[in-house]
């Protein structure tokens, strides 16, 4: 099922926060996971599963190393969903 | 040995079955509270131990969520402990490549361990946490305090099961002695209750089964003891030179002045009935220490109330203490804690540390028939004052393996 762009950034909020314990409202698209959000590599492991579980996606390693930041994750997610 | 640094301890910190810090700890300790409970978690069903010493307060009650989700509650233990001892040396601003940390534990972060286990079995491999590593490994308690603190002049972990927390200040001390640091926060954690470990030390036959009666099942010196009680927490101390103490002007609890290490080379698990590891454990700490056995006038024993540690033990001490048996005011205080483990050696420290401080020996509790082969001077139900002037306390460290560690500490006038 098709998901929307916000849906995602809501979605990823949620899992952010849980994991990091980040403040939601410092959560936008353009920040990014390890410099602004204090997700380091270990961490990004946990966003990433518990992602592909929210959004039933698989989301494979090489794609993870590209996703600087939270608008790359959440563009990913939404064209994995529309396939 | 003239040159070597005097050491002195200047910050405590603990989160213990009897409180979630030194103070309640202590006011619980004198008090002769006991911190064994009946535990009602779905393991127990079938377990043939329903009770243990759970810490007072859940760390989840201390902690940011995000702390408890990535550290194994051996390492949120240590945390806990640490900011309290190092708030309590007033949160002194050092040279970080001149501080270190020696934080023991005898088993590691072992639920960790297990519940990811169950998370691959159940779920998969993909959905294995990443902290597991960290949160599994012995020395993450230690690794988590010197990331807070930003120690540089080392990081150590000590194992040598029950007396791991008492090698580790040892250790910690030699780091001092040898120059290698000025000030080292260090100590022992353990949280093993699960039903694994359980089933393991029951195994055993290590553990009391005094279903009953939990409050009672700790009972060190007892003609009916039979077993031990399992505990968890943790304690830490800052200790450090005595020139970097005053140098600050730092509040001196009392000084650690010396150790004596042994092993028995007789059994994997059984003690040596004669204690003669132990008995040359105080002979060595003693001529270490420079301390005279005049002086001493308090010891915090092993003591966990098994049938035969308990008496080999007291033979050793005994033996070791001869005419100055009658002087020598014992608290066996896992009548009260549990058994800690790795966390065993730090906590009691401590408490010598404080009977010294205070000039009061916390009592031993649940000694209804003293087993009539105990001959020394244990202090029961009631906390005893100690003498005045210079006073100097042993505490003695005993762990699966035949590791002997006793440690002298005196008061600081």
């Amino acid at each position: 099922m098709a998901l929307t762009q916000e849906e995602v950034l809501d979605g990823i909020k949620e899992i952010v926060v849980d994991v990091a314990g980040v403040d939601p409202s410092k959560i936008e698209m353009t920040k990014s996971f390890n410099e602004d959000l204090d997700v380091d590599s270990l961490s990004m492991v946990e966003v990433i599963v518990a992602a592909e579980e929210k959004f039933n996606v698989k989301i494979p390693d090489d794609a993870v190393t590209q996703m600087g930041t939270v608008g790359d994750a959440v563009n990913f997610i939404v064209s994995a969903s529309n396939t | 040995m003239s040159n070597r640094p005097r050491v002195v301890v200047t910050g405590l910190g603990a989160t213990t079955p009897l409180g979630g810090d030194v103070a309640s700890t202590w006011a619980a300790l004198l008090a002769g509270k006991s911190g064994v409970r009946a535990v009602s978690e779905p393991w127990t069903e079938a377990s043939s131990v329903k009770f243990a010493a759970r810490v007072a307060i859940e760390p989840s009650e201390v902690l940011e969520r995000v702390e408890m989700r990535r550290l194994d509650r051996s390492e949120q233990f240590g945390l806990i402990a640490a900011r309290e001892a190092w708030k309590d040396a007033g949160s002194p601003v050092v040279n970080n490549e001149r501080l270190g940390v020696v934080v023991a534990s005898g088993i590691g972060g072992v639920i960790t361990i297990l519940d990811q286990y169950d998370i691959l079995k159940e779920k998969g491999p993909r959905s294995v946490s990443p902290h597991t590593v960290p949160m599994l490994m012995p020395n993450g308690p230690a690794a988590n305090i010197g990331l807070e603190l930003q120690a540089r002049a080392g990081i150590h972990t000590p194992v040598s099961a029950c007396a791991s927390g008492a090698e580790a200040i040892g250790y910690a001390m030699e780091m001092i002695r040898t120059g290698r640091a000025d000030i080292v926060v260090t100590g022992g954690v353990e949280a093993a209750i699960h039903a694994l470990p359980i089933a393991a030390f029951a195994s055993m036959k290590a553990l009391s089964t005094r279903n009953d009666a939990p409050e009672k099942a700790s009972r060190p010196y007892d003609k009916d003891r039979d077993g031990f009680v399992l505990g968890e927490g943790g304690g830490i101390l800052v200790i450090e030179s005595l020139e970097h103490a005053q140098n600050r002007g730092a509040k001196i609890y009392a000084e650690l002045m010396g150790q004596g290490l042994t092993s028995d080379g007789y059994h994997i698990a059984a003690p040596d009935p004669e204690g003669a590891g132990v008995t040359r454990a105080i002979k060595y700490a003693l001529e270490d220490s420079g301390v005279a056995l005049s002086e001493v006038v308090h010891l915090n024993a092993h003591a966990t109330s098994t049938p035969a540690g308990d008496i080999a033990e007291a033979n050793a001490l005994a033996a070791a203490l001869g005419s100055d048996i009658d002087h020598v005011a014992v608290s066996a205080t896992k009548s009260m804690t549990g058994h800690l483990l790795g966390g065993a050696g730090a906590i009691e420290t401590i408490f010598c540390v404080l009977a010294l401080h205070h000039r009061l020996a916390p009592p031993t509790i649940n000694i209804e028939n003293l087993d009539p082969q105990v001959t020394i001077d244990v202090v029961r139900d009631k906390p005893r004052a100690l003498p005045a002037g210079p006073i100097a306390a042993l505490n003695d460290s005993f762990g699966f393996g035949g590791h002997n560690v006793v440690l002298v500490l005196r008061s600081f006038e």
